[in-house]
């Protein structure tokens, strides 16, 4: 079975991964824009945050700063998409691409450690609390509020204008919603979103590094994916509360898996675990329905 | 009152599959008028309806809606002066959302949207007065999804969306057509008395020529992308559809060998 350490470390990493769901909850679900500038936004998040705090910003400012890079690649993205009618996956390609340079010349070097460094944990650690419990505390309460701060966007004027941006367009339009500024607002916060991601995931992990980003859209989309098939998203909040789930369980599976030893799983295997369970959680649902379906014409 | 005055528009302009649909079309609609249009497939009635509103723009000639003119303005900034619903039942609502979020969404037309809550309780008690006005039980089920209703439903509840705040012209585009007769019959008896309580200027598009006559107060009859017969008050009084293909053939000279219009 998982360590404590090991259980503790998964929940940190899957609460972080719950942002990043929550940005391609907004991206994929509700605009139905297929965004990979994540994989760029993510450790773009974490070179501003950790580049600034390496110049001795206050962390949750540059956390703060690593939210708005992030909102602005994604902006740059959905105007490549809306403005210059670039189809929108090749769009979030070419942004992503491209953050790639951004983000080195932003740290100037591959990577930056953190250590010794004050981030948004280090006043945290005065609690009284074991040591592995602290950036989980704190983060349940950075992706409550977010959850939130969402569930109340998504049911005001503007973000029931956003969904219906999303779900029929020609509608949208003709209810006088400017369709094009509703993509660039969303993809905007949804990647502002996967920025904060980034920036909370270099604090709690000590590093920002140029590479951290790469796979950051399969493993949110393996969130997403199984947090629905756990949780049914049939209201906005049910939704965001599945992406939370979805995360955590799909850290720990990655730790149970790796932990396992009859498995003999190792680190590398990773990419190789997530794209089976990603499977697996589009797969079973369907499975699921076709079971209780058997069972229930056996008993009618 | 809207006017349209020469209407030009070539799809596909310079490509083997070139296709002039509007050829100098102008149409005024004054104040408080029912227009029904008529015409064969490819006459154009479509391609003028989203020109009116914005989904297409046309390459000359000018459209003014309110004295506004909105001729290059795109649909979402025409939105506050002319409402729309699609032949397409699915196309006038949003499936996921709620029926009050549609209506929420219908009551903000052409209104700036901010950040205060979308389905307010002070509209509550317009939206169930709206929808009991349908007789379809629908004012109880506010919270339901609208996915979850039939295609003459979602029909009905676009109509009622489209009337629910005021706009200078209702845009009709063959809305019963997709519908089974019976629940085509309720939409188009749904769609007078909305026209007639609320004092409403429409534009209908029917493939109907019988349908044109019953309903509205003027006809008009498109063909190759203008205007060729208009008729009102007297003299559409007591007309029959075999009156109107006489009618076309004179002004023409040609005759009409669309089915579907001489069936219809």
């Amino acid at each position: 079975m998982l360590s404590e350490i090991a259980f503790y470390g998964a929940v940190e990493t899957g609460l972080i991964y719950g942002l990043v769901a929550f940005g391609i909850y907004l991206s994929f679900r509700v605009l139905d824009f297929p965004d990979l500038t994540v994989d760029g936004s993510f450790p773009l998040g974490a070179a501003v945050a950790a580049v600034l705090i390496m110049e001795g910003w206050n962390p949750w400012l540059a956390t703060g700063s690593a939210v708005l890079a992030g909102m602005a690649a994604g902006a740059v993205t959905a105007i490549l998409n809306v403005k210059l009618n670039i189809l929108n996956l090749l769009a979030s390609i070419l942004t992503m691409i491209a953050l790639y340079s951004i983000n080195l010349r932003v740290m100037g070097r591959p990577n930056i450690a953190l250590l010794g460094e004050e981030t948004v944990l280090t006043p945290w650690y005065s609690l009284n609390l074991d040591y592995h419990q602290v950036p989980v505390l704190l983060f349940v309460i950075v992706i409550f509020i977010a959850l939130i701060l969402l569930w109340r966007f998504m049911k005001s004027e503007t973000g029931l204008a956003m969904r219906a941006t999303g779900a029929n367009p020609r509608m949208a339009r003709a209810q006088g919603i400017a369709t094009g500024a509703m993509i660039i607002l969303g993809v905007a916060v949804s990647n502002g979103l996967v920025g904060l991601a980034g920036a909370l995931f270099a604090q709690s992990q000590g590093a920002a590094d140029v590479t951290m980003g790469v796979g950051v859209i399969v493993i949110g989309l393996a969130s997403l994916i199984g947090g629905e098939a756990v949780i049914t998203p049939s209201t906005v909040v049910r939704a965001l509360i599945a992406c939370v789930v979805g995360a955590i369980i799909y850290r720990l599976a990655i730790a149970f898996a790796l932990n396992a030893d009859f498995l003999g799983l190792q680190a590398q295997d990773l990419n190789l675990i997530t794209a089976v369970l990603v499977t697996l959680a589009i797969v079973l649902p369907g499975v699921r329905s076709s079971l209780v379906s058997k069972f229930t014409r056996k008993n009618a | 009152m809207i006017s349209a005055t020469d209407l030009r528009l070539t799809f596909g302009k310079g490509t083997p599959l070139e296709n002039p649909a509007l050829r100098g079309m102008s149409l005024t609609v004054n104040q408080g008028e029912f227009v029904t249009v008529i015409g064969s497939n490819g006459a154009g009635k479509s391609t003028f309806l989203n020109a009116l509103a914005g989904e297409t723009l046309v390459d000359s000639g000018t459209i003014i809606v309110d004295n506004l003119n909105v001729t290059k303005l795109p649909t979402h900034k025409r939105a506050g002066r002319v409402a729309r619903v699609f032949q397409d039942p699915l196309a006038g609502t949003c499936e996921g959302l709620s029926i009050e979020e549609n209506l929420a969404l219908a009551v903000k037309r052409g209104q700036r949207r901010g950040l205060g809550a979308a389905v307010k309780k002070q509209y509550m008690e317009q939206f169930r007065e709206s929808l009991s006005s349908l007789n379809l039980g629908l004012e109880n089920r506010l919270g339901d999804k609208m996915g979850l209703l039939s295609g003459g439903q979602r029909q009905a509840v676009s109509l009622l969306m489209a009337s629910l705040t005021p706009s200078a012209i209702l845009l009709l585009d063959e809305h019963t057509a997709a519908l089974d007769p019976k629940t085509a019959a309720f939409v188009l008896d749904l769609t007078t008395k909305i026209i007639h309580e609320q004092k409403l200027t429409a534009l209908m598009v029917t493939h109907s020529m019988k349908q044109a006559l019953e309903v509205g107060t003027r006809t008009v009859m498109l063909h190759q992308g203008q205007v060729v017969f208009d008729i009102e008050g007297k003299d559409r009084e007591g007309l029959e559809v075999k009156d109107l293909l006489e009618l076309f053939e004179k002004q023409r000279g040609l005759s009409v060998d669309d089915d579907s219009l001489l069936l219809g």
